[in-house]
């Protein structure tokens, strides 16, 4: 069921994760929270995108915990085996490293080592991103590792509706899904969602269409190529903007018509270029139109470096708006 | 030990039914490998029988059970069905996993057995998973996790029994100490004098028994499960035991010393306990070896039920990663 986004007084992602959760709290007492401060007399997540849900649903529904990122993930699975809906925080993306081995040898593998007996429908929401001057360790975009796994899906949403449909859809969804969040977006206003609005995952949305050139992003990218508009129309581009919303699966589909009209494609993530989503999506693309392509399919990251703290290096850290625009003007002549 | 946890004479007899069911599938189990009708890892669990037969007693079908890749012996004894078990391990799709599993990863829900994990340590952390479940639908199922004694050092034992204590979950670690960490010596690995002793550092009761003894494994089980049940939290229990045949099949033991291997297998738990039963008039010698007759005689069966079944379809290699027809 997909309903529609209406308009309604804009929100912010942080609000429109917030209502998902807790629309599908109220619409299922399966569904619990659980994760470092996600309560409230912790004050509902470090951000607060848990904020009221252990008032309104009770703490044993919305349950902080210690900072164990195995324990967390390994009680979210083992809940989700019995019957339950866990929508298990991982503050940053960074953390979810100590938790590999449960995300990537036991989540996501279960259904298949059991024959199917056995499933694991958890939500592992997570926050990162740079701009917040956070250094090396606490704003990674690791995507690629998670999508490069067989039996998890990742969804990266870029803006409030999104963020609520994804969300929903996350939840309803009988498998694994890492719902990566971005930490400075999260005041990013957008159009409202309508309450049980869902976005299906695997499915990308072409945000703006255009003639020229394709671009592929996600996440906050998704926005700085939004941002980028203007500076390709003043060269003469027509871009055609394409927000993937669910990394994996990702949407082929949609992709492929897109660069077959345009006959060339940006790929452009925050996450670093080597071994990137790109490369999985420039490898499809060329073996799917080689010969018929206009230019070389491209890549836009992070450079192949740790993320810096200095500002100066941060900002030159991940795509800008600028950078996208060059990219994309360069390509399409 | 509490005398009032103690297990009569029928339950001493249920014990070792299971405790003759594992060993002999042991023994069936190298005699099929060896002899080149079936090619598995397997990890050998001949001499700690006595641990999940015990275990197994003082808990119901509707528990549950979270093991390790040393686990058959943990599945059988919770009452995994021998021709489940015996396809899987040969591959086959009529096993409990369509033999998408195989011998480190038996599943059988029906019976509470929800993980089999390859990883060491990591039965622990979704064990308090499966117990958080029971904790939130207000039933009184208890969940098993078992480990063996190198699963003590790793991480996830230390987060689970924090997690645990402090959610005051229905969860028994249980721990079988068999002195050897994969081909290292308990000693040379864990700071602790006795595993048990970690126990107090979470605030959680500890006991150590003899595992390879049924009344004091059952009286250590029984306890722990009446604990879990009552609300009152986990327990961790240290069942000091050996095992037989090294870490995986086919290694050499040279890492093991002879003398206290042999000293171990002096004292098989098994023949022991058989013998007690006889002398204490719990059974008769015809009585048992009837039982022992018809355990053969399933076991035969299994092998013959699982050798002959068909391979999986190789449209099995990407089915089940996810559900189906929710997202190509």
């Amino acid at each position: 069921m997909t309903g529609t986004a209406t308009k309604a007084k804009p929100v912010t992602i942080l609000q429109a994760i917030n209502s998902a959760i807790a629309d599908a709290m109220a619409a299922d007492d399966k569904v619990v929270v659980l994760g470092e401060d996600v309560a409230d007399p912790e004050d509902g997540g470090v951000v607060g995108v848990t904020k009221g849900l252990s008032s309104r649903f009770g703490e044993h529904r919305v349950r902080s915990t210690p900072i164990a990122e195995q324990a967390i993930i390994g009680a979210a699975i083992g809940a989700s085996l019995v019957g339950y809906k866990p929508v298990a925080e991982i503050m940053l993306m960074n953390f979810t490293t100590v938790a590999m081995d449960m995300i990537v040898n036991h989540a996501a593998k279960l259904r298949f080592m059991s024959g199917g007996q056995t499933h694991v429908p958890i939500v592992i929401r997570t926050m990162t991103g740079t701009g917040f001057g956070s250094g090396g360790q606490h704003c990674d975009y690791l995507e690629a590792w998670f999508a490069h796994t067989a039996g998890i899906k990742v969804v990266a949403p870029s803006n409030p509706a999104d963020a609520y449909g994804l969300m929903r859809a996350a939840i309803d969804d009988p498998d694994p899904v890492l719902y990566i969040e971005n930490l400075p977006a999260y005041w990013a206003q957008g159009e409202a969602p309508a309450p049980g609005h869902v976005v299906p995952l695997g499915k990308a949305k072409v945000v703006k269409q255009g003639t020229d050139v394709t671009i592929v992003s996600y996440s906050r990218v998704l926005t700085e190529a939004l941002a980028a508009v203007e500076q390709m129309e003043a060269a003469g581009v027509s871009a055609e903007i394409i927000d993937l919303r669910t990394i994996s699966p990702w949407d082929k589909e949609a992709v492929f018509a897109s660069v077959a009209k345009t006959g060339r494609c940006l790929i452009t993530h925050e996450a670093v270029t080597e071994f990137g989503v790109g490369a999985e999506i420039a490898a499809s693309l060329q073996s799917a139109f080689f010969g018929k392509l206009k230019a070389p399919v491209a890549r836009l990251g992070a450079p192949y470096a740790p993320v810096p703290f200095s500002k100066p290096l941060e900002s030159a850290y991940a795509p800008t708006a600028g950078r996208i625009a060059e990219a994309a003007i360069s390509l399409a002549k | 030990m509490e005398s009032n946890y103690a297990p009569d004479g029928p339950t001493q007899l249920a014990i070792y039914e299971r405790v003759a069911l594992l060993k002999a599938n042991d023994e069936r189990s190298r005699k099929v490998i060896m002899s080149g009708r079936l090619v598995m890892p397997y990890y050998s669990y001949r001499g700690q029988e006595v641990i999940p037969a015990a275990m197994a007693a003082a808990l119901t079908d509707d528990d549950y059970w979270v093991t390790i890749y040393r686990g058959i012996h943990d599945m059988l004894a919770k009452g995994m069905p021998l021709n489940d078990l015996w396809a899987e391990i040969a591959g086959r799709v009529d096993g409990t996993c369509k033999g998408k599993g195989g011998p480190m990863h038996l599943t059988y829900p029906a019976k509470g057995i929800m993980v089999t994990t390859g990883i060491v340590g990591s039965s622990m952390p979704i064990a308090n998973g499966i117990a958080w479940g029971s904790q939130l639908s207000g039933n009184d199922r208890v969940t098993v996790a078992t480990f063996g004694d190198g699963a003590s050092n790793i991480g996830a034992f230390h987060e689970s029994l924090n997690l645990a204590s402090v959610w005051k979950l229905p969860v028994i670690f249980l721990c079988q100490n068999n002195l050897y960490g994969e081909h290292t010596t308990y000693e040379k690995a864990t700071a602790a004098k006795r595993i048990v002793d970690r126990a107090a550092a979470y605030d959680m009761p500890g006991v150590r028994v003899n595992g390879n003894d049924p009344i004091e494994m059952f009286a250590a089980a029984r306890e722990a499960v009446a604990r879990a049940r009552a609300g009152e939290g986990p327990t961790l229990i240290e069942a000091m035991t050996f095992r037989f045949h090294g870490h995986v099949f086919g290694d050499a033991d040279a890492y093991m010393d002879k003398a206290q291997k042999q000293a171990a297998m002096d004292a098989d738990p098994v023949p022991i306990f058989r013998a007690r039963l006889i002398a204490e008039g719990i059974a008769t010698e015809a009585q048992l070896a009837e039982i022992e007759a018809a355990i053969e005689a399933r076991i035969d069966a299994a092998v013959e039920f699982a050798l002959a079944s068909p391979f999986p379809e190789l449209s099995e290699l990407t089915k089940d990663v996810f559900a189906e027809g929710v997202v190509a």
